[in-house]
């Protein structure tokens, strides 16, 4: 059985918004709320990689299935799509963001209630073709957070 | 003074009168200016006269329930991890910047997935938001009927496994004014303060 090299991100805890790997930055994460019956939701973050690498995969003890994907607009209509990886280029920060890239968590066992945290783990292939985890502890945030708070003046 | 000098005088001044108030008219269509909205006026349609669905307390519901007040309509599903929870932010921060207003607005969410979205999720999901919000389902023929005739496209992508599908939908939201008739598209990342500005002229009678 290949053991998978383990990064060395689990979970830091002096800085709640950032986890870092040997080469992998994840910032900011969150997750948006459910309300009981909701089975899916999307998990957001800031990824960045020093060396460059590529996202590849991702689960979590609260679904059934974990998948990224991407949002794209076709004139007004929304559509979403799992994308079997997603490229981080060398030092460029790729934002996982309502409008675009998210994690989607789907068959969730339990609601997601603001103020939790999350365990996600993200799979990358490293610009060596290596295979390293990240485990983040991520916060719920609530179901309406979203775009408005953030830039309203 | 003779009659027909009389006559001819008032008939003058008759003349004068009606004039004068055909130029009011005139002035009063012409010389204002223009309703000009931020979202799309889509204003005579045709289409999206109406509808028939459950709300999220299993009450039936239809446009002329509204009356007196402008009805917001957003077609989307509470899987939905991006554009609708954006959508209904925007609005519940719309509902706010309205402040004594927003009793004459309504905001509308119609499910688009009803095999998932039960009454309870619906109920639970939009009170989220805000608690005045109103989350409405039909049978999938219902939905199917409803969003056709509201020009909404909606489409299931399937996922992993049979329950886990997404949906690819439109993302504008449509406004009636509160004479119950369809005016405008708001188009999905409208910031508050247009959507405030055109929901204040809609109030206004505009």
């Amino acid at each position: 059985m290949q053991i998978k090299r383990m990064a060395l991100g689990i979970s830091i805890g002096l800085a709640a918004t950032a986890a870092w790997g040997d080469d992998i930055e994840i910032k900011d994460p969150w997750v948006r709320g459910t309300v009981v019956g909701q089975q899916a939701t999307g998990a957001f973050m800031e990824l960045r990689s020093a060396a460059g690498a590529t996202l590849i995969g991702a689960s979590s003890p609260v679904a059934a299935i974990t998948e990224v994907h991407e949002m794209k607009m076709d004139g007004t209509v929304m559509k979403m799509r799992a994308i079997p990886r997603l490229d981080l280029p060398a030092g460029q920060p790729v934002r996982l963001a309502p409008g675009g890239y998210h994690v989607m968590l789907i068959k969730l066992k339990q609601p997601l209630r603001k103020g939790d945290k999350v365990p996600l783990t993200l799979q990358f292939a490293g610009h060596d073709k290596k295979v390293s985890e990240i485990r983040v502890e991520v916060p719920v945030r609530d179901l309406a957070a979203g775009p408005v708070a953030e830039h309203s003046h | 003074m003779n009659l027909t000098e009389n006559f001819s005088c008032r008939w003058l001044g008759m003349k004068t009168l009606v004039a004068w108030l055909l130029g009011f008219v005139v002035c009063m269509t012409a010389c204002s200016p223009p309703v000009s909205f931020k979202s799309t006026d889509i204003s005579g349609s045709d289409w999206g006269k109406d509808f028939k669905l459950l709300d999220h307390r299993g009450q039936s519901r239809q446009l002329a329930d509204f009356k007196g007040r402008a009805v917001v309509v957003f077609f989307g599903y509470t899987q939905c991890p991006d554009i609708c929870p954006t959508t209904l932010t925007v609005m519940r921060e719309v509902m706010s910047r309205l402040g004594d207003s927003a009793d004459r607005l309504q905001v509308l969410f119609v499910s688009l997935d009803p095999a998932r979205d039960t009454p309870d999720v619906l109920a639970q999901y939009v009170a989220a938001f805000d608690p005045r919000f109103i989350g409405l389902r039909g049978d999938e023929a219902v939905t199917a009927a409803t969003a056709k005739d509201f020009k909404v496209f909606y489409a299931r992508q399937p996922g992993k496994s049979p329950d886990s599908y997404t949906i690819d939908h439109s993302t504008g939201s449509y406004v009636f004014d509160p004479q119950g008739r369809l005016r405008l598209l708001i188009r999905h990342g409208e910031t508050p303060d247009n959507i405030v500005a055109d929901l204040r002229q809609l109030l206004a009678g505009r």
